[in-house]
């Protein structure tokens, strides 16, 4: 558990956190827009700004109180750059055995060097110089070197804002993989809604300085006015399990339904996220038979929320309990005569879902 | 002596200068790195002040600054009945450790500059990534600040060692000109002057001339970014 209040005066900027309370498991996202305090937050947490005041206590160890403050090499923290931050002097070797070398010999060794060398795919430039590597592959030697000391807390700062898009896909899985594997709880600060939807256990929302509130990330979905909500609307995360690929396609299990995929899943994870937009959600009364859409799920309405522009945005529930939110006309809702209780297919193409 | 073209050359000044110019460098790089290193991460606010100061003996007269040393080193001054304290009996005016002291005020910002940008130029996410992987300041200093300001170092230490080589003012006023004590090569070459002997004077003043021609390729070679502003 972690509980602070934490205050940090930058320039003219001035972070005041307000108490707040964090379980330490999984991952918990720091949202907000640009200038909302969130690298403020992160840095006071992990002790790199002297100038922290208020209290943070750590399970049971104090790392802030009032002006006295533990420093970040006795924390026993990770982090993650927004740029790699690795040492240009140094060989990727070299890089990841900095800190593990620092680590006390009492300290057990719980990561193997070789185990997570391999699952960031590393080992082929291990005795390279980092001058020579991808913008990705140096982000993975600073991931592999922050998890190589088997951290308490792994702070990460937009580590993939810096990424192209195919660079940010492979890395967001590795995180995914990386993060389940070693049970490592993690901060994780990002202004991308996919990133959320597709890591966070939690999420804290920030704004002007202070957290606004925390949310696990069904709470933060159920809301329709939810920050994660961009232009493209309202989205739905449903949680699944990948079956073999199959026909081209592939299958996720639902509970008792199968979503069918376009794309195949890179992750080796036995459960997934699929990401779904409301917009992307068609509902019909019966089940449509000649039709090029392959996913029908059948669901029950929940409710219908007015939106502007004569819309709405209908909340379903699947068989298995979870929820789909569906935007659609007003002019369709009134035709189709749809009310919360009733028995209702959604349809959803198979290249509008992705994990 | 030495003979060169029939002209002989007292070695004595040569190696008095060597000698005054390695320890000044050495004494220069020890003391200066700390202050360089502090000078790098305070406010510019603080910094302004101590970046004038630093870089004052650019600016001044070599005697303005070799009449003030004079004053505070000399025997009955404060400082040498200070060191009186712990036993010293030699005097500080007029001798090599004299122009030791001279030589560390007259060449402060050609440590200080080149050291200070080195440090600037590191990155401080650098320094913070070490943090979080339970690098102590001081063990960072050792294995990341001064590596990755190796060329800084470099720089610093030639530009000095030249600098104190090329002294004349500061030497003059307070180590004097006596032959085998604190006659430096500037001097010498001035005293062959005085004295009409153009030959001496040609030969110094040639090595002096290839060996700064040398020192300063040395320097932009090794990088232009961290180099002293000279003017």
């Amino acid at each position: 558990m972690m509980r602070g209040n934490l205050q940090l005066s930058l320039g003219n900027f001035t972070l005041d956190s307000g108490y707040f309370e964090l379980p330490l498991s999984g991952i918990t996202v720091l949202f907000g827009r640009s200038g909302s305090g969130k690298t403020t937050l992160l840095r006071a947490i992990s002790g790199l700004d002297i100038n922290t005041r208020g209290q943070l206590k750590v399970n049971d160890e104090i790392w802030q109180q009032g002006r006295h403050h533990l420093p970040p090499q006795a924390r026993h923290i990770g982090f993650v750059f927004q740029e790699a931050a690795l040492f240009p002097h140094l060989t990727v070797r070299q890089n990841l055995l900095y800190g593990l070398k620092r680590l006390p010999k009492t300290c057990p060794v719980v990561i193997d060097f070789t185990d997570i060398v391999q699952r960031t795919n590393l080992g082929a430039h291990l005795d390279r110089n980092i001058h020579f590597l991808s913008g990705g592959e140096r982000q993975r030697v600073a991931i592999a070197r922050a998890l190589l000391m088997h951290p308490k807390l792994l702070c990460m700062d937009e580590p993939l804002s810096a990424l192209d898009w195919r660079a940010k896909h492979e890395l967001l899985t590795l995180l995914e993989e990386l993060i389940a594997a070693y049970h490592i709880p993690t901060l994780y600060i990002t202004h991308s809604p996919k990133e959320v939807e597709r890591l966070a256990d939690r999420i804290i929302f920030m704004r002007d300085g202070h957290i606004e509130t925390i949310e696990t990330l069904p709470q933060a979905l159920t809301r329709p006015d939810s920050p994660l909500f961009d232009e493209q609307g309202a989205v739905s995360v449903l949680f699944g399990h990948p079956q073999p690929f199959d026909l081209g396609l592939q299958p996720v299990r639902i509970g008792e339904d199968t979503l069918w995929l376009s794309d195949i899943l890179l992750t080796h994870l036995p459960s997934v996220r699929i990401r779904i937009l409301a917009r992307d959600v068609s509902l019909a009364r019966s089940d449509p038979r000649d039709l090029s859409i392959i996913n029908h799920l059948k669901t029950t309405i929940l409710e219908l929320i007015p939106q502007g522009d004569y819309r709405l945005l209908v909340r379903l529930q699947l068989k298995d309990g979870q929820h789909l939110f569906s935007e659609i006309t007003r002019q369709s809702a009134e035709r189709l005569n749809l009310h919360p209780t009733q028995p209702i297919y959604a349809l959803i193409k198979s290249v509008a879902v992705t994990a | 002596m030495l003979e060169i073209f029939g002209n002989p050359i007292d070695l004595a000044p040569i190696w008095l200068t060597l000698e005054v110019a390695s320890l000044t460098t050495l004494i220069l790089i020890l003391l200066g790195t700390p202050l360089a290193w502090k000078m790098a991460h305070m406010s510019s606010h603080h910094k302004i002040i101590l970046e004038a100061l630093v870089a004052l003996p650019l600016v001044l007269p070599p005697t303005v600054l070799g009449f003030y040393l004079l004053i505070i080193l000399n025997p009955t001054g404060p400082l040498t009945e200070f060191l009186r304290w712990f036993g010293f009996t030699g005097q500080l005016t007029f001798s090599k450790t004299g122009l030791i002291i001279g030589s560390v005020f007259y060449s402060l910002p050609f440590t200080i500059q080149p050291l200070m940008h080195a440090f600037e130029a590191i990155p401080q996410r650098l320094l913070q990534a070490a943090a979080t992987l339970r690098a102590s300041p001081l063990d960072y200093f050792f294995t990341l600040v001064i590596p990755l300001s190796s060329r800084g170092f470099l720089v610093a230490a030639t530009l000095t060692f030249a600098h104190t080589v090329g002294e004349f003012g500061v030497v003059l006023m307070v180590g004097g000109n006596i032959p085998g004590e604190t006659r430096m090569v500037s001097i010498d070459i001035f005293d062959h002057v005085e004295a009409l002997e153009y030959a001496q004077a040609h030969i110094l003043s040639a090595m002096m001339l290839t060996f700064s021609l040398l020192v300063l390729t040395l320097v932009y070679g090794i990088n232009r970014r961290f180099g002293v502003k000279i003017g």
